[in-house]
């Protein structure tokens, strides 16, 4: 929502664009971070298809990727958790049958990156 | 010129809901709305209307559908009283921010508790701040013509926004009067099809209302609302200036009776406007100058008209059909509202009458008017017409 309407353009009641969500970044809202452990997914998307925000991606990949125990997953993969949106509530790490992913607090993450 | 029928407020309602010929009507009955539905629904299994009826089960249903109707670029239609208008409520108050011009008929009836289904003004009290038009009716013509001219006024592109057309239960809703039906033809031509301008089923057009909106955007919308509100003053005189046409009555935001020089007036919405104005004439035949205002468009209020008709006035009685308990009565503060701004106020008298269907006689308000002119009042504290004790 870059560019703010005035109410004189609002005349009408609430008409905005459509797909105005994917300006709102509730990546923002977030206290834990989901931290993923590549290695050790499987690629079931159990997590995709529990995350309310619809923050992980997926994409086909027909060469596979490395993921628990170095075999390869072929086909419909995930990938990292889009952090614009994710709002850390947790539920892919509940979720998650070999405990791949890992919840850490905000401001850990951010010093870890610092020091990278 | 019109037929005049013998009918009631509640069939002069159908009546004008006939001619409107709505593509949706959604209701639940209600004591005393029921008959508005009920003569309706004839109206409907007699193939005189198009309009497609939907009975649901209770009036959060019926007003969720006819915002689903209006939504899709009907033009839908409801009616209610009391404990139905407070079980919509959840929807009355979001309609106005949806901007869908539903017209709806209130009987106006007493909110429980006590039960009691008799008529006072506590319903309608209660959604006054939410943002729909609010048109109160003396009698049953005034009934019919006031929704003709609220379909026209909610629907217009530079308001878009609902209206109620508020009479008194069982005084006004049961009672049969003499009214003047006009010519079917005429009125369908005033009263036309919604200017539409969007529609949910506009496919070429999609769009998604009733979204979520959030701080950064709530005041700009609420602002905008606020200016719809505003341009009703003009398009409910333009458009009253083309029911008169029809009519050959005025539609005024007010109505002033015999107030000029007058020493008292009364402020009093729907039938009591009736009782008080005999009384002005037995109190007048005595050469006793007092009046009456009658409040008809009460949201948005007029303050400045009221104000310009009151300046003069030394002595105003507002009476209330309902109270604000803790607080002073709801037409009493708009009146006072309006003096406001004078240099030389009149004194003020609030009193609370005809609760829970009471009845209020003539010669209870000429005695009111008495109070008025004797000068002993009290406008901090409100006081009760015909209470016991």
């Amino acid at each position: 929502m870059s560019e703010r309407k005035t109410w004189q353009e609002l005349e009408l009641g609430v008409e905005l664009p459509a797909a105005t969500s994917l300006g709102y970044k509730t990546g923002g809202w977030r206290v834990l971070r989901p931290v993923w452990n590549a290695s050790e997914c499987i690629h079931c998307m159990i997590c995709v298809n529990y995350c309310p925000d619809m923050a992980i991606p997926v994409t086909k990949s027909e060469e596979g990727v490395a993921g628990k125990g170095g075999r390869l997953f072929k086909g419909v993969v995930r990938l990292e958790t889009n952090l614009d949106y994710c709002k850390g509530c947790g539920i892919c790490a509940h979720e998650c049958p070999t405990k791949c992913l890992s919840m850490i607090r905000e401001e850990e993450a951010e010093q870890a990156s610092c020091k990278l | 010129m019109g037929v005049r029928k013998a009918i009631t407020g509640a069939e002069a309602a159908a009546e004008a809901m006939r001619q409107i010929n709505p593509d949706v009507v959604v209701a639940y009955p209600i004591t005393p709305q029921t008959p508005i539905v009920e003569q309706f629904a004839k109206y409907v299994a007699d193939g005189i209307v198009d309009t497609e009826m939907v009975p649901v089960e209770s009036e959060h249903s019926a007003m969720s559908a006819t915002v689903g109707a209006e939504a899709a670029g009907a033009r839908a239609m409801s009616a209610t009283s009391s404990q139905g208008l407070a079980l919509m409520w959840e929807i009355v108050a979001a309609t106005p921010g949806l901007r869908l011009p539903i017209v709806m008929p209130l009987v106006n009836r007493t909110i429980s508790a006590p039960l009691n289904i008799h008529c006072d003004h506590s319903d309608v009290m209660g959604v006054t701040t939410v943002g729909w038009i609010q048109i109160f009716s003396e009698n049953a013509q005034e009934v019919y013509e006031n929704l003709l001219l609220a379909i026209r006024v909610a629907e217009d592109t530079r308001v878009q926004l609902p209206a109620m057309v508020n009479q008194d239960g069982f005084i006004t809703s049961h009672a049969v009067e003499p009214v003047e039906i006009f010519d079917d033809a005429a009125v369908r031509t005033f009263v036309g099809v919604r200017p539409l301008d969007r529609g949910l089923l506009d496919l070429q057009h999609v769009r998604t209302i009733g979204a979520m909106v959030l701080p950064d955007y709530l005041l700009e919308v609420k602002r905008a609302q606020e200016e719809a509100m505003m341009h009703v003053f003009e398009v409910y005189a333009e458009a009253g200036k083309e029911l008169s046409a029809i009519t050959g009555h005025q539609y005024p935001f007010f109505e002033t009776y015999r107030t000029e020089d007058a020493d008292a007036v009364i402020v009093v919405l729907n039938s009591a406007a009736g009782t008080a104005k005999v009384a002005v004439d037995a109190m007048r035949a005595l050469g006793k100058k007092v009046g009456l205002l009658k409040p008809i468009l009460f949201r948005p209020f007029p303050y400045a008209e009221v104000r310009d008709a009151l300046k003069d006035v030394p002595v105003v009685g507002v009476l209330d059909r309902s109270m604000d308990f803790g607080a002073y009565a709801p037409v009493y503060t708009e009146i006072r509202n309006v003096l406001f701004e004078l240099d030389r106020r009149p004194t003020t008298q609030s009193y609370i009458y005809g609760l829970g269907g009471r009845d209020i006689m003539a010669t209870e308000i000429e005695s009111v008017f008495e109070e008025l002119l004797s000068g002993k009042l009290d406008p901090e504290h409100q006081r009760y017409i015909g209470l016991r004790g």
